[in-house]
Order: structure tokens, then C-alpha cells, then sequence
């Protein structure tokens, strides 16, 4: 069986990290890693605890500088390569022809990432806007779009129309999202008041509402029943296929990874120790033996035997 | 010890519906009795020495009655909050156990600033022009004055969650720019309040920029610092500021009219004989529109993408910087916007005093303007109204009580900061986020609920 979906992180990478090395004093979180995410897929990032899965995500979105490495993102297709390097050689973080642009992440502070590059993000324990409304917080998702339309305030603080048309829309756009999220029921109650799977989903919304090209979510599905989980497979599906919002995942539950993801990267101690298909990581040793603890290559040959392999 | 209407709510058995007043007053007695015994000879008795030396024992009936009265009247009051409470913890359902603060907003807001624009009218029609001094100025003007610096304040603390320690150094700046500006340039009032409250945001921002990497305890020592500097600043840089001597500013005038006794000022030009009171009660409906406007622009504001933005820094402010805000220039404008008010507030005590010293601008004065942010609820509009009044207002009222004097022996106004202090323990102890600690949400889609406490978060500085 040909391996169809990395392909299409060859073909049309959205997300290119390139030998992101992140140390903390001594300690090397990520060591040397690289891995392509393709448009249009749903990559996930799997690995046993401690592994610098989150180090990534917190890498790509800004919050950490890398010590070394390079990550690019690309809006629309076309040559990749030859852009990437000439972008690489400037002082630029950015590069715009047309519908093509081009980032390099690690030079951009972390809220632009989310504004201009639209990569969005939740977060491993969640971090809603407790205090403000459920409908509050999809608002506050969309501050950029409506802080532009309110004139940086002056024309909002007047009540222009073009501003209450913007609101309008904004509202309109929170409402669909609470409908596909099925917080609709919720929307006037505080983010704080809202069980936890509720919670998860407001926070995809959320992202959701800052239109990304790529969402990154760390770990999801973690405290989710299985009924949840399925839920949450429909929800991701749906966010890639209507909205053609790519997806990089961190995940623990394999039945989410196996269902939904397209291609999964493993890392083990900050480095890439596998990378392929749901299917071909399944069947990797090396995976194995990460997860169950082996030591060495014998060991891996023990387990295989005893797993049926 | 059943009432009728019991219910069958778990561990709420022991609650009775009727309050067993004589059980409480039983309690009350002893607990005065206890009183007496302690208070009977410390307090009772005081010793003092006459002019030839002599110690003589001067009994204290009246100030020893009311200690030992005020602790019956405690217990009393004690036991009657905790069975209050009990019941209504029995009684508490999800919607019936808040105050509708919709409605407060709603009807209380109007009402009050009905009140207030006709406030001096009361005054004067009640108690005659004699008294404007007193009830006007005294009262109206200075309490609207913190209304206005608690409003200002709150748009740092009680919507963007940082806390500043130094926010008299806003208001100094206001009254200095509008002191140099008069003296120096010949501005009046009306012109120099834009340039006051410009300076002051300016400031705010030159203040923001060092420390918006600063959060909780880190943020609140820098502002406590900057105030220091501002003040220290205008003590010592006399040349310019006139150190502890102090400026004089010109007095507010009527839209370019005097309010003097010549021919041509206020009182001449429209028929009126003369008197200063014209002048307060102007200033008191200056104070007045600049706090109203300070409140619509705040109610406003929270309803605006740069309101609700920072109430989000309050609530999380990495989860604001993950939907792409650019949390420093947030920060910048909640400083901004907050001093600004400030600054207005500052160019109007000038205009006010007419006379300014750095001794008006002390750290007391920041913290007495925290506290009625605190203490009213931080966010809360109404709040801080609330909180103003109990304690500006109430140390002015303090000082009525004259008649008091012979029975306690002392001036009540001494008593000033133990009330302040003991109020504020109570109110930590029992409403802990302030007098009115629920959020009214900015926008809504069916129904607009208030959001408790609980789930509001303070901030981290």
C-alpha cells in the first residue's frame, strides 16, 4: 500500500520546520528536528511524555524562540524552495507576491504568528477567557478584524456603521461556530461555568475565529470520554474538509491519531525517531519500542516477537 | 424551634425560620457583661495629672456605655447575620441568590445622576446658601472627585487587571501641567484641561513601556516607585514646580468670566448679587460632566473590541497573544486611557484649589484611590461610586458628629482611619472582590447574565 497522505507533505508543504534545535541552559528539549506538515492534512505530533511535543508547538506559535532552526509557512502554492532561501537571506520575516506568502516563524513575535501568518493554537490546559461569555471570548477571537473596523476605537467610540456591520458579522461568525461546536445553548453563560469537553471545544472555536490556515491543538482529546473523543473526530474533520484549515495535532489518545490524523511525526527526547503514515508508524519498532520503554535493538526484537510482528 | 416552613433542604435542619430574639439577647447581655468587666477600669477610669501634679482618677461613664453598648448591639447584630445567612443559604436557589445588578445598572444609574445634577439645588433650598461651602464642596465636589480618579483608575485595575500603585502621579501632573500652563502661557482652564490630560497619558505611556514585561507584585512596586518620583520630582525641582511652597493657579472661571466681585465678573454681568457660592457650585458641575464623561466613556469603551480586549489581559494573557492581539499596545492604552482621567481630574483640583503642593499627591492619596477600586468592586462603575461615598463622604460625615464629643470624649474624626481599617478587614472577610463583584457581559445573543466572581479572574498585576 502506497503511503498517500505524506505525499502530500511533499507536494504542497504548509508547514516546514527544518533542524529546530531548542536547549534550555543544558537541557536539549529539541534536538535537530525536521518534519514537513502538507496543506490540507492532519498531521500529528505523537511521542511519549516528555518528549518536546509541546516545545514544538510552542516554537511554531512564538511563544519560544528556537535556539537554532528554521520554520517556514506558506499561504497558497507555488515554488517553495528557491522563495524560502532568498527570504532566508533577507532581513525579512515575511514575503508577499500575490495570494503567495511566505513566513519564517521563528522571526516573528508570537501574536503576530497568529494575526498575520494565521497559525492558531489552543492550549495542553485550557486556556479559556473564564470571566467573559462563551459568545465574549469568540469576540475576543476577532479582535483584530473588529479593531480594525472600529477605527482603533475612534470610529467605534462614535458608533459608525461600518463598525456595527462588522460587529454584526463578527456575532454571525461566533454563531456559527457555537452551532458546530454545539455551544450555541451556552453563549451568554461565563467561559469559567462551561464542563470541561465544553470547554475544549470553545477553545477550537475560539481559534477558529482568528480563520487560520493551520490549527495547532495540544492534546485535544485529553479528558475526553469516548463519545467526546468521536465527536471531536467529526469536529476536526469538518474544520478541515469545509474550511480547508490544515491541522497539526499533539496527541495521546491513539484512537483519535489512528481515525483522523493523514500523517504523524513521533518524537522521542526531542528527536524525529519516526515519520509516515498512520499505518507505517504503527508498524515502526522503533515506535514500539518507544512507547513500551525498550532500551535497545534487542529488546525492540523481543517485544515485536511477543506483539506478533 | 421547627417553624412551619421548614424545608427538607440537606443541613439547613438546624436553621430556624423565626429569629430566636431571646436567645440572642441573652447573648448579647453576656457578652456585654464581659465588657464591662474589661473595659471597667482601662477605659472606665483614666488617670490624669492636674496642674499642681496631683494624679487624679477621671471616670469615663459615657465613653465606657458606649463600648460596652456597641459590643450588645455587635452580638445582636452578629447573631442575627449568622442565622440570616443560614436561611438564605437554605432558602438559595441559582437565580434567586444575586441581586439583579442588571436592574441596579438599569434604574440606580439614572436615578443617581438625577440626583446628583440637582444635588446643590437640595443644598441650597434645605439648608441655605450658608452651607454650599460645606455640603457642595466639601462633600459633592470632593467625593466626586474620587469618583471620577476611581473610575480612571479602574479602566487599569478593574478591566485590564494591572495593578498601579502610583496613580496620584497622573493626577499631579494634571494639576502641575495646568498650574505651569496658566502661569507661564496665561492658559485658562478650559484650555489647559485637553493639554493636562494629553501630558498625563503621554506619561502613562512613558510609564507603560518599562514595565508591561512586569507583572503582580514587580508591576505594583515600579508604579509605587513612579509615584514616588513624580512626587519627589515636584518637591524638589523648585525652579519649576516651586518645591514645597508650592504654585498658585488662577481659580476656574465662568467660560472666561471671573467669578469676582468687579464690575464685569459673573455675579455683576448677570444681576446676581455677589457670592463665592456661584463659583462651587460651577466647579461642582464641571466635576460632575468630567466624571460623567469619564463613565460614558468607560461604559463605552467595554463595549468596544479595545474594552473587551482588556478584559481578556485580565482574564489570560498568553491565550490573548494566541488569538493574535498585540498585548503591548493593549497594555499601553489601559494606561493611557487611565491616566488620562487622571490628568483631567488633576487640571480640575488645580483650578479647584487654586493653589497646589506636592503634599497633595502622596502615596496615601494612591492608595486611598486603590481602595475605593478595591473595596467597590473592581470593574464596577457603580461600585466605585459606592465605595467613594462610604469613604470620602464618610470621614467628612465624621467630622458632623461633633456631638458625640462629650460621650465618647473624643473627636470622632480622630477615629477616621480605624473605621477605614476595620472596614476593610469586614469587607475582605465577607465580600472579598468588593461591593459589587459581578461582570456584566459587553454583548449578548438571548440574555444578558451577570457573571459571578468566581469565575472572574483579578489579573496578574
Amino acid at each position: 500500500m502506497a503511503p498517500s497522505s505524506p505525499v502530500r507533505a511533499a507536494s504542497a508543504p504548509i508547514l516546514k520546520v527544518e533542524h529546530l534545535t531548542m536547549r534550555f541552559g543544558g537541557l536539549i528539549a529539541i534536538n535537530d528536528l525536521s518534519f514537513t506538515a502538507g496543506r490540507g492534512d492532519i498531521t500529528a505530533l505523537i511521542g511519549p511524555n516528555g518528549a518536546g511535543k509541546t516545545t514544538v508547538f510552542n516554537c511554531i506559535t512564538g511563544f519560544y524562540k528556537p535556539t537554532e532552526g528554521r520554520i517556514a509557512f506558506r499561504h497558497g502554492d507555488g515554488d517553495f524552495d528557491t522563495r524560502l532561501e532568498a527570504l532566508t537571506d533577507s532581513d525579512h520575516a515575511a514575503e508577499k507576491a500575490g495570494a503567495e506568502r511566505l513566513f519564517l516563524l521563528e522571526r516573528m513575535p508570537d501574536h503576530e504568528i497568529a494575526a498575520i501568518a494565521k497559525v492558531a493554537r489552543t492550549f495542553q490546559n485550557i486556556r479559556l477567557f473564564s470571566g467573559l461569555t462563551v459568545l465574549e471570548n469568540l469576540m475576543v477571537g476577532q479582535h483584530n478584524a473588529l479593531m480594525k473596523a472600529s477605527q482603533w476605537t475612534i470610529g467605534g467610540l462614535f458608533g459608525l456603521k461600518r463598525f456595527q456591520n462588522a460587529e454584526a458579522a463578527a456575532v454571525e461568525k461566533a454563531i456559527y461556530w457555537l452551532e458546530r461546536t454545539r455551544l450555541i445553548e451556552r453563549a451568554d453563560d461565563p467561559a469559567g461555568d462551561l464542563p470541561y469537553g465544553d470547554q475544549r471545544r470553545l477553545e477550537i472555536a475560539r481559534a477558529m475565529c482568528t480563520e487560520p490556515h493551520m490549527l495547532c491543538l495540544d492534546e485535544p482529546a485529553a479528558g475526553l470520554n469516548p463519545r467526546e473523543s468521536a465527536e471531536l473526530n467529526a469536529l476536526l474533520k469538518m474544520i478541515r474538509d469545509e474550511h480547508g484549515t490544515s491541522l497539526l495535532l499533539i496527541e495521546h489518545d491513539m484512537s483519535v491519531v489512528m481515525e483522523i490524523s493523514d500523517h504523524v511525526v513521533v518524537l522521542d527526547y526531542g528527536t524525529k525517531i519516526s515519520d509516515g503514515t498512520p499505518h507505517e508508524i504503527q508498524n515502526d519498532p522503533k515506535v514500539i519500542a518507544a512507547y513500551l520503554g525498550a532500551e535497545d535493538e534487542e529488546e525492540v526484537a523481543k517485544i515485536e516477537a511477543e506483539v506478533g510482528l | 424551634m421547627s417553624g412551619p416552613l421548614r424545608t427538607d433542604a440537606p443541613g439547613a435542619s438546624e436553621v430556624s425560620e423565626t429569629f430566636e430574639f431571646q436567645k440572642a439577647l441573652r447573648e448579647a447581655f453576656w457578652a456585654a457583661l464581659v465588657a464591662l468587666g474589661l473595659f471597667g477600669l482601662i477605659v472606665g477610669l483614666k488617670t490624669d495629672q492636674t496642674l499642681t501634679n496631683e494624679i487624679v482618677l477621671k471616670p469615663r461613664p459615657g465613653l465606657l456605655a458606649a463600648m460596652v453598648g456597641a459590643v450588645f448591639v455587635g452580638s445582636l447584630l452578629r447573631n442575627w447575620v449568622i442565622w440570616n445567612r443560614a436561611r438564605a443559604a437554605m432558602h438559595r436557589t441559582a437565580s434567586t441568590s444575586r441581586i439583579d445588578m442588571q436592574k441596579v445598572e438599569q434604574i440606580g444609574l439614572p436615578t443617581f445622576v438625577a440626583f446628583l445634577s440637582v444635588f446643590p439645588i437640595i443644598v441650597i433650598f434645605t439648608a441655605g446658601w450658608g452651607s454650599v461651602p460645606k455640603w457642595v464642596d466639601n462633600f459633592g465636589i470632593l467625593i466626586l472627585i474620587y469618583i471620577m480618579l476611581g473610575w480612571g483608575l479602574n479602566i487599569v485595575v478593574g478591566l485590564a487587571g494591572l495593578l498601579d500603585l502610583g496613580y496620584v502621579a497622573f493626577y499631579a501632573i494634571g494639576s502641575y501641567t495646568y498650574a505651569l500652563l496658566a502661569l507661564h502661557f496665561g492658559f485658562n482652564f478650559w484650555l489647559a484641561l485637553p493639554v493636562a490630560g494629553a501630558m498625563a497619558a503621554m506619561w502613562g505611556i512613558l510609564l507603560g513601556f518599562p514595565v508591561l514585561r512586569l507583572r503582580g507584585d514587580y508591576l505594583a512596586i515600579v508604579t509605587l516607585a513612579f509615584g514616588e518620583i513624580i512626587y519627589l520630582v515636584a518637591l524638589n525641582w523648585r525652579d519649576f514646580t516651586g518645591g514645597g511652597a508650592g504654585l498658585s493657579a488662577p481659580r476656574i472661571d465662568f467660560f472666561g468670566i471671573p467669578f469676582g466681585a468687579g464690575d464685569t465678573d459673573f455675579s455683576a454681568r448677570f444681576g446676581l448679587e455677589h457670592s463665592p457660592a456661584y463659583r462651587t457650585i460651577f466647579l461642582y458641575y464641571v466635576i460632575l460632566v468630567l466624571s460623567l464623561i469619564t463613565a460614558w466613556v468607560t461604559l463605552r469603551l467595554k463595549r468596544l473590541p479595545v474594552g473587551r480586549a482588556w478584559e481578556a489581559l485580565r482574564e489570560d494573557e498568553i491565550a490573548c497573544r494566541a488569538v493574535g492581539m498585540n498585548t503591548t499596545n493593549t497594555k499601553l492604552t489601559a494606561f493611557a486611557m487611565g491616566a488620562m482621567f487622571g490628568g483631567f481630574a488633576g487640571a480640575f483640583f488645580g483650578a479647584r484649589q487654586a493653589f497646589i503642593t506636592p503634599e497633595s499627591f502622596v502615596f496615601e492619596q494612591s492608595a486611598l484611590i486603590l481602595a475605593i477600586v478595591v473595596l467597590g468592586g473592581a470593574g464596577s462603575l457603580v461600585g466605585v461610586v459606592l465605595a467613594a461615598i462610604v469613604l470620602i463622604g464618610g470621614s467628612e460625615i465624621l467630622r458632623e458628629l461633633d456631638f458625640l464629643k462629650p460621650i465618647i470624649g473624643e473627636d470622632p474624626a480622630k477615629f477616621r482611619m480605624l473605621i477605614v481599617g476595620g472596614g476593610m478587614v469586614l469587607m475582605m472577610l465577607w465580600r472579598p472582590r468588593g461591593l459589587i463583584s459581578t461582570r456584566a457581559p459587553s454583548i449578548f445573543l438571548k440574555e444578558r447574565k451577570m457573571i459571578g466572581s468566581e469565575n472572574v479572574k483579578e489579573g496578574h498585576g
